[in-house]
């Protein structure tokens, strides 16, 4: 059994340390063990997933709320330079008036959820983790704050557009016209290439659905995993002799806030990134071959 | 990398936040960006408006005022016209005038110059005959000779 986060007395080795904080607290409580089990659920994901979705979308809802078209507010001026950003990417790359009314505020759903998830990170990787640990009265508890470094928290979004996009496909060209695309394109339309086609189409949606969840997961976890070792280069500083011990206590200082500036980067370009292409598969659902 | 339910909780988390945003967040913005932008383009139409009668009023003045400025010319040269033409009537007037006065004057010295002949050839004749008397008087009887004396005084 891991040891966890306890006092001096038996202080984690650095991979019990690293591997305690990326498990999930989860309805089995201890981290899972075969690779899928549905039985099995994430409470720290859903609970922050969840709270961030509901934060976000309340503060945008009461700014909206009293918009004025007269002259606007910071608030809503931030908030049309966001909607203005999302509606003109949307109007370029859905070209169906009726789809972009829910395509375009899902996509700038896509885009502050998964912000506001990503910035999870910002936060001391051991802060809630800590806390919760304090709350519950269990020094082993697990808990995982960043929603988009759980696998299920980015492909259950990439899912999502997955289903929307075959509900758009299917909307769009009807049953029969997109099952006939399926047969007939990408290669033509012929008896002998019936299989080739849909072993295509089966390949290519899966690999859009994949690599669209996986590329923030992947982003979003070795960002986490980068913040436990630099934690874990200044929780060394004790064992140390003075000097070493106080350089290690130095690089944890530089190298913690040259890695969170960097990642603030990374975390808009990761929701805008995963918003543009949100939208590309939505306006491909779209467009016949 | 371990799959759970957590992927189904997050589809659904994910739909609801989505039709939510639709529903209650998207469209009032968009809304208060479209009435604003008609907002302006309206108030650009009625500058422009604005601009445009502007000029038109400036056109407007500007010609009246020329118009204006015509018509005093125009009245300031009949004016003057008129002025001379007066002048100019006046000045016949008084020549015709002086005319009858020098005319007038001069019939009436005529007249008197006749009377005065008249007058004068009544007393020349009369000194005549006085004259006449005079050496006659002893000699001519002024009744034998009346008959003369008249042809006399007719012939002169």
């Amino acid at each position: 059994m891991a040891t966890g986060h306890e006092a001096a007395t038996s202080a984690p080795n650095a991979g019990e340390y690293v591997l305690h904080h990326l498990g999930n607290l989860n309805s089995s409580g201890h981290p899972q063990t075969s690779m899928v089990d549905f039985s099995i659920i994430n409470y720290d994901t859903v609970f922050f997933s969840a709270a961030l979705g509901v934060i976000g979308l309340f503060l945008l809802w009461r700014v909206a709320r009293v918009a004025t078209s007269g002259v606007p507010g910071r608030a809503q001026a931030a908030l049309e330079i966001l909607i203005e950003m999302v509606g003109n990417q949307a109007k370029a790359i859905v070209h169906n008036e009726q789809s972009r009314k829910f395509v375009a505020p899902l996509a700038l759903t896509v885009f502050v959820w998964v912000f506001l998830m990503n910035s999870m990170d910002f936060l001391p990787v051991d802060l809630l983790p800590f806390l919760w640990q304090t709350i519950t009265g269990n020094p082993h508890a697990y808990l995982r704050v960043v929603p988009t470094a759980d696998l299920n928290g980015t492909l259950g979004l990439s899912v999502g557009v997955l289903l929307l996009c075959f509900f758009y496909n299917i909307k769009i060209k009807g049953l029969g016209g997109w099952i006939h695309e399926l047969f007939t394109a990408p290669f033509g339309n012929h008896p002998l290439l019936y299989l080739p086609n849909f072993v295509m189409q089966l390949i290519e949606f899966t690999a859009k659905t994949v690599s669209h969840g996986m590329r923030l997961f992947g982003n979003m976890y070795a960002g986490e995993l980068l913040f436990l070792l630099i934690a874990l280069m200044g929780m060394a500083f004790p064992s140390m002799s003075p000097f070493g011990g106080s350089l290690l206590w130095l690089g944890h200082l530089v190298t913690g806030t040259l890695w969170a500036l960097f990642h603030i980067f990374i975390v808009v370009l990761q929701a805008f990134i995963f918003m543009m292409l949100t939208l590309v598969y939505l306006g491909q659902a779209h467009e016949s071959h | 990398m371990y799959l759970n339910a957590t992927l189904l909780a997050q589809i659904t988390v994910f739909i609801i936040l989505a039709l939510f945003t639709m529903k209650y967040v998207w469209p009032p913005i968009v809304k208060a960006l479209d009435e604003r932008a008609a907002k302006i383009s309206e108030g650009l139409a009625e500058a422009e408006r604005g601009r445009q009668s502007l000029a038109l009023a400036a056109k407007h003045s500007a010609e009246t005022m020329r118009e204006g400025k015509e018509k005093v010319a125009d009245m300031i040269a009949q004016a003057e016209k008129r002025a001379d033409q007066i002048i100019e009537e006046a000045k016949v007037q008084a020549r015709i005038e002086a005319e009858k006065v020098v005319a007038a004057a001069k019939s009436e010295i005529e007249q008197e110059a006749a009377r005065m002949r008249e007058s004068l050839r009544g007393r020349v004749a009369d000194l005549a005959v006085a004259g006449a008397e005079k050496i006659l008087r002893r000699e001519v009887d002024a009744k034998a000779h009346a008959e003369m004396l008249a042809a006399i005084k007719q012939d002169l």
